[in-house]
């Protein structure tokens, strides 16, 4: 083959990649025709092959509800288990390209407790097709597929009124459809809504025009996905560089890779480190193919810049003079999507571009209805639940709005001891309260005041089940150590709950609350130089990790006070078994409210066969070894 | 092709990366290049977030495409992992000779692994089956490798057009202690936020390929001129015909049927594997611009030449569960 034909091959492959690809998702339950719709776009633009064909029509005949028919739902649903039951339960991409253009279709399921699949489609999506029954008209679920479209920042709609083959093609319904959805979805801000009546199982103005809808005047869906103008207005905003990985083949280079977020960047221009707010200039834009004059989003690059610049992943690299939001308080719109409800208080980890810092949910504000737009209250957020929330995170963060820019405004939440991506966050605006409040640097130091004590201080935590023996051993510590003159403090749950936290509940989300607070106190005391026993249940790894993380690594010991529950329940000192077996009490650890044992505690105490003297004395004999009573 | 005119070919793709300074006819097309940064992301990603990953190779020209990425991702730097090979012992001989002269060519760190107890078995695709040698061969010698080496991440070539439940797979995606894939468990992608964190001894398989189709990967191989395994290009080729599908006669391991003899023909590969596992397609294709003119007008997908799909059906996602690639 001649070099010109391999130049004419490559024009005729490129052509339909200079619209560039189109990415949407199709909304819409199992009965709306969501997958059909898909398997016919795929069919008529003769996207199946040979053999796909083949297996989807042994497949009809086996598990189809076509009555033999090809049944295009089938071809889309991968996993065995959605076969069987025949619904979607997953987020499947599917291609396809036309002469025009290249799509990449989310096929997203529709009930309600797989918002969060929806959601992870409509995130990067350009486009929504909101499905319609045509006999049944706007649904609850029409607008809650509608809100989340908005809510991922999805700007343009199809409104695809399916089915039409059943309404006899009838022009005034789908003009009705058409109103009530326009009134429906009225307060939220689309660039546009395009109505289309079709039936995707006899392919009705999917990829041609119908001539059983001779009064419909508008493009088939294809036609309109094709010449669809949807940027993502990313190359529009500002230069953002989220620094991805410090490129340090040997001693004569150092660059920064990354892929450009937003805005584009040339040679020579001058930019900041956000979080430091340290200058240089552009020297090099790197790439394997040589360097570039310019790079713009959704490049991959290396930037080189002129000077050492202190530039870690996590760091971005913006204009000086359009810097984006770096703060550690703000308001955010979070989508919840674990079975294990989001507790404010609790410490997660949150990855916002390249940066994961550790981050709690300081107030929800408010849930959010998804079937009416409402705001309802809310105290914790549970699964496909939607609430605008308040957060704090350990050191400031750069962002922008999620409104402007998709890129860097965008969130995950990651649970720090399961590691499952637990939400998905869309900043709203920074909150200014951090510009406010200073740490007030103090002329005496925590070395100092534990110096004039003669110990180091710390925090001593036991945790266990109500009856393990807590309280008991930490009070024989106490007084073991006081003896030989050292100043102590004890946190107990039964005293705290009658001052500090008396307005806290017993809840999982109190419970987080109950003890960061005391986690804060108990800093306070290590702060003044004592050893602070704290006794608490506290059933949950994430709280016990978020008091470990407020004070030094060697100032916090962990002592599980172990004792199966059966014992505990035998010696039930306080009566609250029976009280709880009786139903009189709710949430009662170990019983109707689950306790997450340490997995790796400094000192795990068996107190079934061990008495409360000898349980203190090891304690006291581990502060000894680890230097804390000198 | 000869070993001499292999090893040019490959010396002088390996020049390119060391020097930099590579001058293109045209600019890559709008598509592939936003496909390339999505692979180049996910890498870097990978690299920045744990602590011992791997890249399986696997010669075939999906491997080629990811390890051009890798090479273009991290330079001026190499890849800052090395490559892992899961070698059954059936392989072509041109994939192995391709394999050696490729990793020396580039100074590749590249591991290969057999797993010794199927060896010893004597499992083999002929004897055993597709299946049994399958889940032996490589799901099990993939998980022995990946233990041995505790490696926490491995890329892999896989890409979502190529079968249904690929379709529904992360681009990170969390395998447990014993490289099990929980369909139903997925953890949530959104945007380009990938989560990287796991617990020890939990790995995660990364498919920086997922959103590739198969033309766009010919096309990436035409427009960066990526050297492939011969066999993808016709040649006459010593085949018997099989059930309807053609087996090439690669060594005289493959024993004969009564009657049979292998005869020449105008033969290439869509795709490569164990080869008395992979059929050949009658072609004349001689070059990347003819396999990609054949495939504009070709109708049956690429897995269809992979006898091990169609052992049962959900095959593969049965197959993934277990480790599998």
């Amino acid at each position: 083959m001649s070099g010109a034909d391999r130049s004419a091959l490559i024009d005729r492959l490129s052509r339909s990649g200079s619209k560039g690809v189109l990415r949407f998702i199709t909304c819409g339950s199992v009965d709306d025709g969501k997958s059909t719709l898909i398997g016919r776009l795929l069919y008529d633009s003769k996207l199946l092959f040979e053999d796909q064909l083949g297996t989807l029509e042994r497949d009809s005949k086996k598990h189809g509800t076509t009555g033999g028919d090809i049944d295009f739902a089938l071809l889309l649903d991968g996993l065995e288990a959605e076969r069987e039951q025949g619904i979607t339960i997953d987020v499947a991409y599917r291609f396809f390209a036309t002469e025009k253009r290249k799509f990449v279709v989310a096929d997203t399921p529709g009930h309600e407790q797989y918002t969060r699949n929806m959601a992870t489609g409509a995130s990067t999506a350009d486009a929504a097709i909101i499905l319609v029954d045509a006999r049944k008209g706007v649904l609850t679920q029409t607008r809650r597929h509608t809100y989340i479209a908005h809510m991922m920042g999805i700007r343009h709609i199809v409104l695809a009124v399916n089915k039409m083959d059943l309404v006899e093609f009838d022009r005034a319904r789908f003009e009705e459809i058409h109103g009530a959805y326009r009134q429906a979805v009225a307060s939220l801000p689309f660039e546009t809504i395009t109505p289309i009546p079709m039936s995707a199982r006899f392919g009705d103005n999917v990829t041609a025009r119908s001539e059983r809808m001779d009064w419909y005047s508008g493009p088939a869906l294809l036609e309109f996905l094709e010449d669809l103008e949807a940027g993502s207005g990313l190359g529009d905003q500002p230069f953002r560089f989220p620094v991805q990985w410090v490129n340090r083949p040997n001693q004569n280079f150092r660059g920064f890779s990354g892929t450009v977020a937003s805005g584009r960047i040339s040679q020579g221009e001058a930019v900041i480190i956000a979080q430091s707010g340290a200058a240089a200039q552009v020297a090099r834009i790197v790439t394997a193919d040589g360097d570039l004059e310019t790079a713009a989003a959704g490049e991959a690059v290396t930037l080189v810049l002129d000077r050492e610049v202190d530039v870690a992943r996590g760091d971005m690299i913006v204009p000086a003079a359009a810097r984006p939001d770096v703060s550690d308080q703000f308001a955010a719109e979070i989508l919840w999507m674990n079975e294990a409800e989001l507790l404010s208080g609790r410490s997660y980890l949150l990855k916002a571009g390249t940066a994961t810092v550790p981050a709690t949910i300081t107030t929800i504000k408010h849930g959010i209805d998804v079937n009416t737009f409402e705001k309802e209250p809310a105290k914790s957020v549970a699964l496909n639940g939607i609430a605008q929330c308040n957060v704090s995170t350990a050191y400031p963060i750069p962002f922008d709005p999620y409104e402007d820019n998709r890129a860097t405004g965008a969130f995950i939440l990651i649970d720090r001891f399961s590691n499952q991506t637990v939400g998905a966050g869309m900043i709203r605006h920074g909150l200014r309260r951090a510009d406010n409040i200073h740490a007030q640097a103090m002329d005496i130091t925590k070395a100092e005041r534990a110096r004039m004590k003669g110990q180091k201080p710390a925090i001593i935590w036991f945790t266990g089940l109500s009856g393990a023996g807590k309280s008991t051993i930490a009070n024989i510590v106490e007084k073991r150590l006081s003896a030989a003159g050292h100043h102590t403090y004890s946190l107990d749950g039964d005293n705290v709950r009658h001052g500090l936290n008396k307005d806290l509940g017993f809840t999982d989300a109190d419970r987080v609350e109950n003890i960061r607070r005391i986690g804060e106190v108990g800093r306070l005391f290590v702060d003044a130089g004592l050893i602070v026993t704290c006794s608490f249940i506290s059933p949950f790894r994430s709280e016990r990790q978020m008091v470990r993380e407020l004070v030094g690594a060697d100032e916090f010991i962990e002592v599980f006070v172990d004792a199966p529950i059966e014992v505990c329940i035998a010696r039930d000192p306080k009566g609250l078994y029976r009280k709880a077996q009786e139903g009189k009490i709710k949430n009662f650890t170990g019983f109707d409210s689950p306790y997450e044992a340490p997995e790796s505690p400094e000192i795990h105490l068996h107190t079934a066969d061990l008495s409360p003297e000898d349980a203190a004395e090891r304690v006291i004999a581990m502060l000894r070894d680890m230097g804390r009573l000198s | 092709m000869s070993d001499g005119a292999l090893s040019q070919t490959l010396n002088a793709y390996a020049d390119r990366f060391a020097s930099g300074q590579r001058s293109r006819a045209r600019p890559l097309s709008a598509h592939l290049k936003a496909l390339e940064a999505e692979s180049l992301h996910i890498m870097r990603e990978v690299a920045a977030g744990f602590a011992n990953p791997v890249m399986l190779y696997s010669i075939g020209k999906d491997s080629a495409v990811m390890l051009h990425l890798a090479l273009k991702a991290f330079w001026p730097s190499r890849p800052p992992f090395p490559f892992l090979h899961i070698d059954t012992t059936w392989k072509f001989r041109e994939m192995i000779a391709y394999r050696d002269t490729l990793a020396a060519a580039l100074g590749l760190t590249l591991y290969t692994h057999t797993n010794p107890d199927g060896l010893a078995r004597g499992i083999n695709p002929i004897d055993s089956g597709s299946s049994l040698h399958t889940q032996v061969m490589k799901t099990e010698a993939l998980r022995q490798a990946l233990n041995q080496h505790g490696f926490d991440a491995a890329f892999g070539g896989a890409r979502r057009d190529e079968e249904k439940s690929r379709a529904k797979e992360r681009i990170f995606s969390f395998r447990d202690a014993n490289h099990g894939w929980d369909p139903r468990g997925q953890r949530p992608e959104l945007w380009n936020l990938y989560n990287t964190r796991i617990r020890k001894g939990e790995s995660i398989r990364v498919f920086p390929l997922s959103n590739w189709t198969e033309l766009d990967i010919w096309q990436y191989i035409l427009e960066e001129d990526i050297p492939i395994v011969p066999l993808y290009f016709a040649a006459e080729r010593p085949v018997v015909r099989r059930d309807g599908t053609l087996i090439m006669v690669d060594d005289d391991r493959l024993p004969m049927q009564p009657g049979e003899t292998p005869d020449p023909l105008m033969v290439r590969f869509r795709t490569l594997g164990c080869y008395p596992l992979t059929g050949a397609i009658e072609s004349r294709a001689a070059t990347v611009e003819d396999i990609v003119m054949e495939m504009l007008t070709a109708r049956t997908s690429e897995r269809s030449g992979r006898l091990i799909d169609h052992d049962e059906a959900g095959s593969m996602e049965k197959k993934k569960r277990e480790g599998y690639f």
